[in-house]
Formats: structure tokens, sequence, C-alpha cells
């Protein structure tokens, strides 16, 4: 008995000193955006400032970069889902030998260092649209770049959230639909689009956000652009402001909202399927009586 | 030119490869109620399935990883020069990888970079292994549900700040005026500020952090499965708790283990942001000699032949771990 209460408290210990490890760095650098000292200092604490913020809010260049951020991760966003999706139905339909090559090919771009995923889509597309004078003086730019190097990695996220609720695809729903008459591409557009739709959002989100916080694909990709964060990069590199601490603030702030109404949401829906549940045994009980 | 118009028959070839395997294997296991690709999608769709597949396998995955191999047999030349006589196919550039091209001595200094750059990868890796599976296990197997559902979201949250953000937070932390010299000198346990960062340790643990929760989720995932019983099992037949890991949850985690493995060491080793802010001046991380290739030296030959050494060896790493923990591919990436 006394040494499983031992276990208990080491237990205890080793989990408190691993949120310490994981939340440790994130909270001295959130204290660091409201003291006053321009080296981002936690302690001693001199005085509380909002100015960091202020800072941030007139950062020329970071405000560019969150524009180019946003037009990229939309862009990623355009071209991975449906990707992902035609991707998914055709993993789904292919035979089997050839289905573990195409998965190899698939798959390949998540074991690939994201920056050898940049150099090569900036090697290639240099020469791809350097075909034509016309094409290089359109395409040839960092945006269009960020996106197609980062659409290669972000596709394969893609794929395997849809592939996920794909695989839960009931056939006797198609079967039914087809009985009814209906034709297979109206299948795929009111029985099976619908049935992927949470998986779509949800890979939309991911695919958003991952397109967002990418560093090692778009440092190179972006050519002589800049998104959030390779100026984020830069500013790092240069040397350290609080500023940059405000906008991890903002960013954890953001990060803790969404977690949490992701949260809420959930319990929500589990709460709407436990009750649907008790309905559907219940009825089924009235039933039976009635026989 | 002509060898790197060639690349583009490549992917003609698999997709001719792909095709007779599916004539083969339609004709082999021929089943009558078995609808056929078009049947199933419509001529439009099916259409459109396979230009969206194929131009992400062909123009965003295959094609630009052969031209950059392409491009790593190649000289280094001036725009005006390429295709022209001089263009030739060399390997001088992986050459160069082991023998400098300007003194004709070894390179131990790029060698160096890379080894050290896979020991630490691979140190890390089993570092995190090691901080995250006592925590994966507890979540998954005896935790309360309530418990662990805000566990999870503790870990979510973290999850989503940039990578940037969290090698400057422990910089912040580990810097010479950072809180942990400051806690050290004040209580007298050294009176000069420790270089955590030109002595590498900071970027170590830059990197620690950075993937900690990579390693986490695919833990949690394969010991989640594990039915309670067995562990109950093993406990009842008087198995200690070490034997009890042994011998019934790291055999049944090895998926995940091997996911996690692979995962947290491909995005060490090519990580960028933790080497570019955490390390010190005299050891360089091999993504940032394949950086400095790119942005400084402007020989984009010599650096595509240095990352696909990289490549090279980070698939051959992930196999090693595959083989190892006898998984398949398609079992450790889900």
């Amino acid at each position: 008995m006394k040494s499983s209460a031992v276990m208990k408290g080491m237990l205890g210990f080793y989990i408190v000193l691993f949120f310490l490890y994981l939340f440790g760095p994130l909270m001295v650098m959130s204290v660091t955006a409201f003291n006053t000292p321009s080296y981002p200092q936690a302690l001693p604490f001199e005085g509380f400032t909002l100015q960091w913020f202020e800072k941030l809010w007139n950062h020329r260049l970071m405000m560019e970069g969150l524009l180019n951020s946003i037009i990229i991760g939309l862009g990623v966003v355009t071209i991975s889902v449906p990707i992902g999706l035609a991707a998914s139905i055709i993993m789904n339909q292919i035979y089997h030998r050839a289905r573990s090559l195409f998965y190899l090919v698939t798959i390949s771009p998540l074991l690939t260092p994201g920056v050898i995923i940049g150099i090569s889509t900036v090697i290639f597309w240099k020469d791809a649209f350097g075909l034509t004078d016309w094409s290089k003086a359109t395409f040839y730019k960092g945006i269009v770049l960020s996106i197609l190097g980062q659409a290669s990695f972000v596709s394969a996220y893609c794929l395997l959230i849809i592939m996920a609720r794909l695989t839960r695809f009931d056939r006797a729903q198609e079967e039914a639909a087809l009985d009814l008459g209906a034709s297979y591409p109206q299948v795929f557009w009111h029985v099976l689009l619908p049935f992927l739709k949470p998986a779509m959002l949800s890979a939309s989100v991911i695919a958003f956000l991952s397109s967002f916080e990418n560093f090692n694909t778009t440092t190179f990709a972006i050519l002589a652009d800049k998104t959030l964060v390779t100026v984020l990069a830069g500013e790092t590199r240069q040397g350290t402001t609080p500023a940059l601490s405000a906008l991890a603030v903002i960013i954890i702030a953001i990060s803790l909202v969404g977690a949490i109404t992701y949260e809420l949401l959930k319990r929500r829906e589990e709460a709407a399927a436990e009750r649907m549940k008790e309905r559907a045994r219940l009825a089924e009980r009235g039933e039976l009586e009635q026989a | 030119m002509s060898s790197r118009a060639l690349v583009l028959l490549v992917p003609f070839l698999v997709i001719t490869a792909f095709w007779l395997m599916a004539r083969y294997e339609s004709k082999l296991g021929h089943d009558p109620t078995h609808k056929s690709y078009w049947e199933r999608n419509g001529t439009v769709l099916g259409i459109a399935f396979i230009a969206l597949v194929a131009f992400w396998t062909l123009f965003l995955v295959t094609l630009p990883y052969l031209y950059m191999v392409v491009e790593s047999f190649h000289p280094r030349l001036p725009p005006a020069q390429r295709g022209g006589p001089n263009d030739f196919l060399t390997i001088a550039q992986y050459k160069s990888f082991i023998v400098s091209p300007t003194d004709g001595e070894w390179n131990w200094i790029h060698m160096g970079n890379f080894t050290y750059t896979i020991v630490v990868s691979a140190a890390v890796t089993f570092l995190n292994l090691c901080i995250c599976y006592p925590l994966a296990y507890y979540m998954a197997q005896s935790g309360s549900a309530q418990k662990v559902r805000l566990l999870m979201l503790a870990l979510i949250v973290p999850y989503w700040i940039n990578e940037i953000l969290r090698a400057f937070a422990v910089r912040l932390l580990i810097a010479s005026k950072g809180l942990i010299n400051q806690a050290l000198m004040g209580s007298g346990i050294t009176d000069v500020p420790i270089d955590f960062l030109g002595s590498n340790t900071g970027m170590w643990i830059g990197l620690s952090y950075a993937n900690l929760l990579i390693m986490i989720f695919p833990l949690y995932n394969a010991i989640e499965s594990l039915d309670k019983n067995q562990i109950e099992a093993a406990r009842d037949l008087g198995a200690p708790w070490w034997k009890i890991h042994r011998d019934v949850v790291i055999p049944y985690a090895k998926p995940g283990i091997a996911s996690g493995c692979t995962m947290v060491f491909m995005l060490a080793a090519g990580s960028l942001a933790a080497p570019l802010f955490l390390s010190g001046p005299q050891q360089r991380w091999f993504t940032m000699t394949v950086y400095d290739f790119f942005f400084q030296a402007f020989n984009w030959p010599r650096g595509s032949a240095y990352a696909f050494i990289l490549l090279a060896a980070c698939i051959t790493f992930v196999m090693l771990v595959l083989k190892l923990f006898k998984v398949k591919l398609g079992e450790a990436i889900r």
C-alpha cells in the first residue's frame, strides 16, 4: 500500500514537472510582454505597460507579413482541401497493390523535412515558370511559390483527416440512394459530401493553421516577399524585443479561446448524441411494449 | 537541358505502371458486381479527381523532388550558361561534401555538422520519448476521463504556438540575463552567467521543447486502445510495474512509438528555427549549412546536393526505426 502512495506522489510530481516544462517558457515570455524594460525580462517586474502591443500594431513589416500570411493560408486551403478529398476517394477505390504505392507517394511530403520541400519547390518552379516571360512575370512570386510548396504537405494532412472519416462511411447509404434512383454523381453531391463535411471543415482549419505558422518551407519559397513568420524570424535573429512577446501573448490568447470553444462545442455535441441515444432507446422500448 | 527534361518522363513511367497494375488486378480478380471507377464517379467527377491528384503528386511532390536531385548533379553556373556546353552531369557537389573543393583536404566541417545533426536529433528523439511516455501512459490508462480531457486541452493550446515564438521563449529563459541564470546567480551557485546558448544546450532544449507534443499524441493514441484487462491480468499474475511496461504496454504501443520517433527525428533534423535562434557559433546545424548555400553563397546545386544527403539520412532513419519496431509505414503514419 505504501509503495503505491509513493508511486502516486512521484507521478503527480512528474506531471507537474512536465507542465512546468511545457508552460514555463510561455509564461515567462508572457510576463515580459507587460514589463517596461526594452530588453524582454520577467524579473524584476519594473512596471506594467501595454506599449509593446502598440509597437506591434505600428510594425509595418509585420502587418504586411500578416496580410501575406492570410492570403497564402486561404490559397493553401483552396488547393489542399479539394486535393485531399479527391485523393481520399481515389485511395478508397484503388486496387490493393496500387494502394500502397499511392500511399507512399502521397505521404512522402510528411516524411520530408520542410526545408527540402521549400528548396525543391523553388528550384523546380523557377525553371517551370521561366519557360515563358509571361508566366515568369505573373507567377514567379513568393506568394505563389509558398502556396505551392505548402500545399504539397498540407494536402497530405487533409488526405489523412478526410480518409479517417471516409473509412467510416456506410456503403448501405450509397446503395439506398442508388436504389431510389440517384445517379453516382448525385450520390457524391447529396450523400457523400454532406457526410464528409465535418472532416473537410476540420481539414480546412488545420490547413490554414499549418500554413499560417509554417517557417521551414516558407523561408525558402517566399523569395523576396515576407509572411508574418518570416518577419518574426528576422526580428528574432536581429535581437530581442518585448514586442515579440506581445505577439506571442496574442497568439496564446487566440489559441486558448479556440481550444476552449472547441471543447465546449464537443461537449455539447456529445450531450446531444447522448440524448438522442436515450430517446432511441426509449422509443425502441415503447415499440416493444406495444408489440 | 536534356537531363532536366528527362525528369519529366519519370512521372509518365510511374503513371503507366499504375495503369498496368490496375489493368492486371481487374483481370485477376474479376467480380461481376464491381463497378469501374468511371461508373462509380461519373465522367466529370472522375476526371476532376484524377486531375487534382495528378497535379498534386506530379507537380507538387515528385517532379520538384526529382528536379532537385537532378540539379544537384550539375555544376554551378551563371544563368546564361545553363543548358550550354559547360552544363554537364557531375558528382562534384557530392564529392565536395567529403573533400573540400578549395584545398583538396577532407571536408571535416560539413561532415562534422552532418554527423552532429543526426546524433543530436536521435538523442532528442530518445529524450522526448522518455519524457512523454509516462504522461501518455497515465492519460491513456489510469487518468479519469475528466482529468484526461483537461490535460488534453492543456497540451493542445501550446501546440498551436509558432516554432519561432517557442524558440524565442526558450531563449528568454536561458539567456545570460534570463530567469534561470538570475536564479542560479541569486542563489550563489555561480558568479558568472552560464552560457547555455554558446554551449548549444539551449538548442538541445529548444529542439526537445518544440517537438514534445509531436511525440505525445501518437503515443497516447497507441496506448489508449490497449485493453485495461491485459494490464490487470499481468498485475494479478504478479508482474512488477516495469515488467508490465516492458512486456505488455511497450510491445502493444510499438506503432505509436515508431510514429512518434520518426516524426520527431525528422522534424528535429530538418529544423531551422531552433538552431537559428538558439545555437552557439562553434557547431552548426546541417540545415543552416544548406540555408547558407542558398542565401549566402548562391550555390544552388551544392545546396541541393546537401539537401539530398539530409533527405537520404532521414529516409534511412525512418526505415531503420520501422524495421527495428517491425512496423509498416501505413501503421506508423495515420
